[in-house]
């Protein structure tokens, strides 16, 4: 068993281990839904709780399996948990909200291959925390990713109207960004750390 | 049935499905697919080089089994059991790669078994595997996953060789050369991509005009 706070988990989770910027998880839709803050955010809330949920099942299936024996069926069960609880969201989504779930288009399905989430499941089971500390690692972690994806959406309707090469339109521009963004969260660095 | 799917839309023979993900459609310089791993391993060449060979090889398997299956499985749950498939033939790998060799196993980490979210793995299994035949489906994995590789080296060895100053661990810069530490930091990965891409684009652009 591991001895940070419950506060330092949440930190190293949200900023100085931030999944998008630091670890690289969840870059797809990074990069592809960050184009306007609003639909950032909601993606942002719909990964926070889909994050959520799976990690809370992540710890009862670890247990269980654990208990049978049996860890290498840990990668396969928790991907089909994601993939069930993406669905739920998806239904859920639809019935509150046909306008958000228009805008949000492919990349709401696409959550399931989100990193992040498995990531999160994955890391916490590596690291042994217990079910309270998991659920604040989920809730930092996806934290983090709605800050990084609401830094960058910001930026990038800023840079619409900037005058930039030709090249460098698109991807290109949104990696240098996101690069600068990287090296911004290095300052977090040390924070946190015991 | 077998309708030819890559981006350009054009008529394919047997030799281009293999092409086609080397260059044209490459998974990574111009379909920006697989973006997580393609960043957080390509610190050095070595890793770089094992995870695109780890990803080509799911991604073959994957794709027999898929295009195999492809009258077998509903629709309705098509995506689900691709998953299944995936997952499958990751747990294989990553067990493997553990007895092969464990230094490498502790420098890729976690990102083994998140082969499974790669984005380009499940895109071809929807989008090429699941309407053609196996033999294509094959071409077009071994296709994309040697693109793959590809792009991940070029990531690779520029990162290597500047925040390291070697590659493949051996040492190619005199003894004064300053690292440049920030391309080894995950900042780096970021760069090093968009200047591959801006590279990438500028040639499009002069093919264009030409």
């Amino acid at each position: 068993m591991n001895t940070e706070s419950l506060g330092t988990i949440f930190l190293n989770a949200c900023l100085v281990n931030n999944f998008v910027l630091a670890y690289f998880l969840g870059i797809c839709p990074f990069l592809g839904v960050s184009g306007k803050i609003g639909t950032a955010s909601r993606m942002g809330g719909a990964v926070m709780f889909v994050m959520l949920i799976s990690s809370m099942c992540a710890y009862g299936i670890h247990a269980g399996l654990v208990a049978i024996n049996a860890p290498y069926l840990q990668l396969i069960s928790y991907i089909v948990v994601i993939a069930s609880t993406v669905q739920l969201v998806e239904m859920f989504i639809k019935k509150m909200s046909p306008t958000l779930f228009r805008s949000l288009g492919i990349f709401l399905p696409l959550i399931t291959t989100n990193c992040a989430i498995l990531g999160v499941a994955l890391f916490q089971t590596n690291k042994g925390y217990g079910f309270l500390e998991s659920v604040v690692y989920a809730l930092g972690a996806g934290a983090g990713f709605t800050i990084a994806l609401l830094l960058i959406a910001g930026l990038r309707e800023q840079l619409d109207f900037a005058d930039v090469p030709k090249i460098s339109k698109g991807t290109a521009l949104t990696l240098f960004i996101a690069g600068i963004l990287s090296l911004c969260f290095m300052g977090f660095a040390g924070l946190g750390a015991q | 049935m077998s309708k030819e799917n890559s981006i350009s839309g054009q008529k394919a023979t047997t030799t281009d499905e293999f092409i086609k993900g080397l260059w044209r459609d490459n998974p990574v310089f111009v379909q920006v697919l697989g973006m997580c791993p393609v960043l957080a391993v390509s610190n050095t060449a070595e890793n770089a080089l094992a995870m695109g060979l780890a990803t080509a090889f799911v991604l073959l398997m994957s794709n027999i089994l898929v295009s195999l299956l492809r009258n077998f499985v509903p629709k309705q749950v098509r995506i689900a059991s691709y998953i299944l498939i995936i997952a499958t033939f990751v747990t294989v790998t990553d067990y493997a790669i553990q007895a092969i060799s464990v230094e490498l196993y502790k420098s890729l980490g976690a990102f083994i078994s998140l082969i499974v979210v790669n984005c380009l793995i499940l895109s071809r299994a929807e989008a090429f595997a699941s309407k053609n035949t196996v033999w294509k489906s094959i071409l077009d994995a071994l296709g994309m996953g040697v693109g793959f590789t590809f792009a991940l080296f070029c990531l690779g060895a520029v990162r290597e060789i500047l925040g390291n100053g070697s590659i493949f661990n051996f040492v190619i810069f005199p003894e004064g050369f300053q690292n440049w530490i920030v391309m080894i930091l995950p900042a780096g990965g970021f760069f090093t991509l968009a200047a591959w891409l801006l590279i990438i684009n500028k040639i499009q652009t002069r093919k264009a005009k030409t």
